[in-house]
């Protein structure tokens, strides 16, 4: 292992040296270490910054800077028209990296794709449990051992996927990190050698940057791959500065140390605009914030109730006290950056007095609620308490009265989904792969009621809706059922919508092409630095 | 000799335990189910949360847990991290000689500085500088570190530009580890200016680390030396006029040192205490900072086998000055 450290760490050297420039050199002040370089054991963020971004490629990826889907390893891809067979066409001519540690004799082929997929399906290879402990958490969360029955190959470049039923967001699902496509031959190569770990440890992909070297919690070296069937990219290193602290990130972003910075602290945002050698680029974030009621509990049970409480919350309060900036109203379950947004939907405006009234009618006094606030931050909630202090002030201005509980958040996550819970719960949710169905299913289908749906809420148009957009194929007609579905949602008011929030990146301003990802990722493939 | 060496390593047992035992136990105490924790938002069917529990143990009784964990420390096992998948001893190696050069330059710091301020306060006792000292080591180890690192970086390396802001070296080197030691590395590769970068990283982490030990070093040598100053033997030495700075250097130092020696070898839990934090805010790829990641990320055994493997190494050089100290003061080994 030591031997193999040394002997990769000098071909880096090697590498950096024939580089040449270091001007094109680009460091970006990572918030994290990676937990692996495999991605699809993990569900952080940060390790998918390290790994599924710079080094693999997909089937399909999402168009830089949209939830939209386009072609990647696959060039096209067929759906039958039962909805259960989705047939890709793969590229030729596309080589997986070579360095210090892998050769490869063969370009990219369909067993490169039934491998990757086969590992997290197959209980029996080897592959399955390759290092103590592994587990294929997005895999089995996106409900893929369900969903795929077989995937065949039919020939060197053309893979069938064979499901158990129509789901029209598989073809999202194939442009996420788990779905990374991994080289077979590098796996084959480790397997003869007893060495499995090291997939995890020493990847090979055919993305943009091929992987030179990491020291644990300090830093990641990547060098461009040359031979990159995208074209090969402006910048020759790439090299990830792990920086937890985000006072010590802003220091070293302008001190020149590092060119790009993630997560920058809400209170360095303006001063970090006022600098002349850094731009700050802002995006909302895919995601929402939302207050559930339980809408099995009387009497939450009366849209007419939550419609009313919903009119009391001021939000713009809430942006300004607990976003301080960072955040948007929200009127709807997805985030406007999301296809399918229904944004001629009208909010419900603030207004306590119509929310009185609208209470009596409703024949509601004197109630009383819990909200829950989670302990823990969240880009869609910064600080739950100070919101629920905010809701319940609001709450008290109609005459009702709140009282807010919390508990750690292991507990809260499990005691909120019961249908019993008594109060309304703060949550929210950040997109996995761009698709409303991974909002609106997941978060308020009849199947997430005692689960991931805290609303308790299962409405028979809603979901006629939501299950007929699973089995259209057609994106046009998918976000029509979904524009659709966010007005029942809307009418009925399981939820109090409250933000989305907004994602900084700043960077120097010699950093060009960044593309800033809805999805939440960092992206360094056409990033160029001027001189 | 032998009685005492004996004796003190039948310590090592009992302490053995307790320290596997309050590891193990305050693990168990910290909030959070680490599965549940591992499937955030997005939830876990109850079969997985079963198939996971049973795979990490936790579904077994707590005594069985815990005698399973002290076996596989005996032999050799401090278990798997749970986030990385990778044994606890692995990264632990791997990242201990960062906290190891970090220590070591902290506490050459602190007594290059603290020994001799302490000196000569004793020596100038109430004068200006005395105060002065003593006033400055008492705020120094009141100081949160904290707030002093990041001080230190807005004046050194955001508004001076003087240092860099955290890490070990600039990006712009890169060679093979082989001490570990940054300093030395960087020596052995060859590369022009690698040295000078390493060392140039050292600098802040080191004042930060460096500055309670100095305070603690500082004020214990100076109540030495006054103790032994005020001693019989002193007077004689400058009755029979010997040159100051010989009564000082020769007679009253060597004395002094014996107990400021068995302080600097106590500062080592203090550099780990403090490492924590100062490894954090430089970027400094330790076990202090892994330490911090792996209790947010409820890594039950990475902070299980880092508390074991961190006592241990206190609980090592704790003998080791014991013993020094027996060697050095005759009085102790014969009590």
């Amino acid at each position: 292992m030591r031997a193999a450290n040394r002997l990769f760490a000098t071909t880096a050297i090697a590498c950096l040296l024939s580089g040449g420039a270091y001007a094109q050199t680009l460091v970006y002040c990572s918030e994290g270490s990676p937990e692996g370089f495999d991605p699809a054991p993990y569900t952080a963020g940060t390790t998918f910054d390290a790994s599924s971004k710079p080094i693999y490629n997909r089937l399909v990826e999402f168009k830089r800077g949209t939830s939209e889907v386009q072609p990647g390893l696959a060039e096209s891809w067929e759906v039958s028209d039962d909805g259960t067979e989705y047939t890709f066409h793969l590229r030729e001519g596309v080589p997986f990296h070579t360095t210090s540690y892998f050769t490869p004799t063969r370009d990219f082929n369909a067993d490169d794709v039934i491998f990757t997929f086969d590992r997290q399906r197959i209980e029996d290879s080897p592959w399955y449990e390759y290092t103590p402990g592994i587990s294929w958490e997005y895999f089995n969360g996106m409900s893929m051992p369900d969903l795929i029955k077989s995937i065949d190959k039919v020939d060197d470049y053309t893979v069938k996927f064979v499901l158990n039923r129509p789901e029209a967001p598989f073809i999202a699902n194939m442009a996420m990190d788990f779905a990374s496509i991994l080289s077979k031959e590098y796996a084959d190569q480790l397997e003869e050698s007893g060495n499995l770990p090291m997939l995890n440890q020493q990847p090979i992909g055919t993305g943009p940057f091929q992987f030179v070297g990491y020291q644990q919690d300090a830093a990641i070296r990547y060098h461009a791959f040359a031979d990159y069937w995208g074209g090969k990219q402006p910048i020759e290193n790439l090299v990830f500065a792990i920086t937890i602290d985000p006072a010590v990130r802003r220091q070293k972003l302008e001190a020149g140390e590092c060119h790009v910075m993630p997560f920058p602290a809400p209170a360095d945002i303006e001063a970090l605009q006022n600098n002349a050698d850094i731009n700050v680029m802002e995006q909302q974030g895919l995601n929402v914030g939302y207050l559930a009621y339980n809408t099995q509990m009387e009497p939450f049970d009366n849209p007419k109730v939550r419609k009313a409480l919903n009119m009391a919350i001021n939000k713009q309060a809430i942006l300004d006290a607990v976003f301080q900036g960072s955040g948007v109203a929200a009127k709807n379950p997805i985030p406007p950056t999301m296809w399918g947004y229904n944004d001629a939907i009208v909010d419900d405006p603030y207004d306590p007095d119509a929310a009185k009234a609208a209470l009596e009618e409703a024949g509601v006094s004197d109630l009383s609620m819990k909200i829950w606030a989670m302990p823990v931050q969240r880009p869609y909630n910064p600080n739950a308490r100070r919101m629920a202090e905010v809701i319940q002030a609001d709450f008290a201005d109609i005459g009702v009265d709140v009282e807010i509980v919390s508990y750690e958040w292991g507990e809260y996550l499990a005691r909120s989904q019961d249908v019993k819970r008594d109060g309304a719960v703060l949550l929210g949710w950040t997109g996995d792969n761009g698709d409303p169905d991974n909002f609106l299913a997941v978060l308020l289908g009849c199947d997430g009621v005692g689960g991931s749906n805290r609303a308790q809420w299962c409405n028979e148009d809603f979901e006629k809706l939501i299950q007929d957009a699973k089995i259209v194929s057609d994106q046009a007609e998918r976000a029509k059922l979904y524009e659709q579905a966010q007005v029942v949602f809307k009418e009925q008011a399981p939820w109090a919508t409250i933000a989305h929030s907004v994602v900084f990146m700043p960077m120097r301003t010699n950093v060009e092409g960044y593309v800033m990802d809805p999805l939440g990722g960092h992206w360094f493939d056409g990033v160029s630095l001027a001189e | 000799m032998l009685r005492f060496l004996i004796r003190r390593l039948g310590l090592i047992i009992p302490t053995f335990i307790g320290i596997t035992l309050v590891a193990f136990a305050f693990v168990r105490v910290l909030p959070g189910d680490p599965v549940l924790l591992l499937a955030g938002e997005r939830g876990m069917d109850p079969e997985r949360y079963q198939k996971l529990l049973v795979q990490f143990g936790y579904d077994r009784p707590i005594y069985e847990q815990y005698l399973s964990y002290v076996w596989g420390l005996l032999h050799g096992d401090f278990g798997v991290s749970i986030s990385t998948k990778r044994p606890v001893l692995d990264e632990f190696l791997t990242l201990f000689p960062a906290t190891a050069e970090l220590g070591l330059f902290a506490i050459l710091f602190a007594v290059a500085i603290g020994i001799p301020a302490g000196i000569l306060a004793a020596v100038r006792r109430g004068s200006l500088f005395d105060q002065a000292a003593m006033g400055v080591a008492l705020t120094g180890y009141s100081m949160p570190i904290f707030w002093w690192g990041l001080l230190l970086i807005i004046l050194f390396s955001g508004i001076l530009g003087w240092t860099p802001v955290s890490g070990r070296i600039s990006f712009l080197y890169f060679f093979p580890s082989v001490t570990g030691f940054m300093t030395i590395d960087a020596l052995l590769s060859g590369q022009s200016g690698a040295f000078g970068s390493a060392v140039s990283h050292l600098v802040l982490p080191t004042i930060v680390l460096g500055t309670i030990p100095l305070a603690v070093i500082a004020r214990q040598t100076r109540s030495a030396m006054l103790e032994v100053l005020a001693e019989d033997y002193v007077r004689t030495a400058r009755a029979k006029g010997l040159a100051p700075s010989r009564v000082i250097g020769l007679h009253a130092l060597r004395n002094a040192l014996i107990p400021v020696i068995t302080t600097i070898g106590l500062q080592v839990g203090v550099l780990i205490a403090g490492a924590i934090l100062t490894e954090t805010i430089f970027s400094w790829p330790g076990i202090g900072k892994w330490m911090v990641d792996s209790i947010s990320r409820r890594d039950y055994p990475v902070v299980q086998g880092g508390l074991v493997l961190i006592a241990g190494l206190v609980m090592v050089v704790n003998l080791v000055v014991d013993i020094l100290y027996g060697l050095i003061n005759p009085r102790i080994r014969h009590r």
